[in-house]
């Protein structure tokens, strides 16, 4: 669903992706490691088309959709799900209004109808219930006064109320302690792990991995991907190093 | 007496209380008209001010209130400034011991009108507190300001007194101005003031532009949030609402 053709881009001139090539089918989990700074972050702010990071070259088809071509909140509408490494604060703006604005949104834009209070309501509840997160949260002002734990797993919150058919996590996982790894890697299974739905997983650690399990992992270096396995990648990765298993 | 001796000069900028003024539009407006208001000791009052679009609603709108409030005395006024090439609320306020002063202001305008308040805040006695809350909006090349003297007096001990002012400013042309002003003669008393003036949170922008909310809709989403500031002191629901539409009706109608 997610084909990714020799991607090139860069930020302020400095170039980061160079000839990224990748392929996620529906019912796929894929993740990608990487060491510091070889485009991690970039490649998901590419595919979630923020400002400042310009592609130079290549193509990347969503839905045999030109991706490239939409406007951030049309690739959301679409079904893509950015989910930030850090999250942002929304001052005066409460997460149901953000949400329930958030999800009317998409729907117009997909010429469905728009949930009023009473069932976007009950939709959030559900979803906060799922990552086990109060929903006096929902009421406060988007992630202002969240923990780093809160942020992530208010982010996964959006993810079950926007229900997206495509996922792009940028470490989710950092910040949380271990119980909350558990809950937010429970939550991301029930959400996507679907038949129908892909995600792509941009991870550090192969502890989430254990939780999510990936279909296949890869090793990114130097803007493209250097190395693809299965799930046990990860595991050798983290007994070995990057240095070792890319030598290898 | 002649019109001429009513009004020896007309304001210049050169007068501190019309600095950023369009005192050019005050051709033929009467500058005598002062709306007095008593408030007995003890007693609260409350007053929603709007200037709007509408079919009287002049080129040039001045609503100027003098204010007394009695000791132990609530006054509280919203308003917003949202309509005609110049509007100025001007509001000056006397307090008695112990009396309380509540303001929640708004201005929003694009093209090149002038919208401002501009508010002078006597303590005059012991322990009154008074806290204004202005925000402005402005796109085009329109200009809002906030002109606010709080003056406490010797005797006036114990005052608390707040002025805060936030601009948001759309386009590159658009200005805002925040002049705060305090002659403080009394020494144990909290005075604070605060002004800002900033654009739209790029970042946050973005991070709504993800989840799906396309751009005008999170410029409306943070604007909103923005002027809400203003608004938390007043309890009403109804009258919030509509201060709300108003400035938000604006932005939707001239961006």
């Amino acid at each position: 669903m997610l084909q990714i053709e020799n991607l090139s881009a860069e930020i302020g001139g400095t170039k980061i992706l160079d000839g990224l090539s990748l392929s996620v089918g529906a019912g796929e989990v894929h993740a990608i490691m990487g060491p510091n700074g070889a485009g991690k972050s970039t490649l998901a702010y590419v595919l979630g088309g923020r400002p400042g990071y310009e592609v130079t070259g290549g193509s990347v088809r969503f839905d045999g959709k030109d991706l490239l071509d939409m406007e951030p909140h049309e690739r959301a509408a679409a079904g893509m799900f950015l989910g930030f490494q850090y999250p942002v604060e929304i001052p005066g703006v409460s997460n149901v209004q953000f949400l329930r604005e958030a999800l009317n949104a998409q729907r117009k834009h997909r010429g469905e109808e728009p949930l009023n209070g009473g069932e976007f309501l009950k939709l959030a509840k559900e979803k906060a219930a799922l990552l086990k997160l109060d929903m006096d949260m929902l009421k406060r002002h988007v992630n202002v006064g969240f923990s780093g734990g809160e942020k992530k797993r208010a982010e996964m919150v959006q993810m079950g109320i926007l229900d997206p058919s495509f996922a792009v996590l940028d470490e989710t996982d950092s910040g949380l302690d271990i119980d909350s790894l558990r809950v937010v890697g429970d939550g991301i299974n029930a959400i996507m792990r679907q038949p129908g739905k892909g995600v792509l997983l941009i991870t550090h650690y192969q502890r989430l991995l254990q939780v999510v399990q990936p279909d296949y992992v890869h090793i990114l270096s130097q803007g493209r991907i250097a190395k693809t396995g299965s799930a046990d990648l990860a595991n050798q990765l983290e007994a070995e190093g990057y240095d070792k298993v890319m030598a290898a | 007496m002649s019109e001429l001796a009513t009004h020896p000069t007309r304001p210049t900028r050169r007068d501190e209380a019309w600095r950023y003024s369009a005192v050019e539009a005050l051709e033929g407006v009467d500058l005598d008209v002062w709306r007095d208001i008593t408030i007995a000791p003890g007693e609260s009052w409350s007053e929603c001010l709007v200037i709007e679009d509408g079919a009287d609603t002049a080129a040039t709108e001045l609503r100027r209130l003098r204010i007394d409030i009695g000791a132990g005395a609530r006054c509280a006024i919203f308003a917003i400034a949202a309509a005609a090439e110049y509007a100025r609320i001007e509001i000056e306020v006397r307090m008695g011991r112990g009396a309380h002063f509540e303001m929640g202001g708004i201005t929003v305008g694009g093209r090149d009108t002038v919208r401002e308040f501009v508010t002078r805040v006597v303590h005059a006695e012991p322990e009154a507190t008074s806290n204004q809350t202005v925000r402005s909006v402005h796109w085009g090349k329109g200009t809002g300001n906030f002109l606010g003297s709080i003056d406490v007096v010797r005797d006036a001990q114990k005052t608390d007194a707040a002025q805060d002012f936030k601009g948001l400013l759309l386009d590159r042309g658009a200005s805002v101005n925040a002049v705060p002003q305090l002659e403080i003669f009394a020494d144990d008393v909290k005075c604070a003031h605060g002004a800002t003036v900033g654009q739209l949170d790029e970042t946050a922008r973005y991070y709504m532009a993800a989840r799906g909310i396309p751009p005008e809709l999170s410029r409306r989403l943070l604007v909103q949030a923005f002027i809400g500031d203003a608004l938390v002191g007043l309890s009403d629901d109804d009258t919030r609402e509509r201060l709300m539409r108003v400035a938000l009706d604006k932005l939707d109608k001239h961006l």
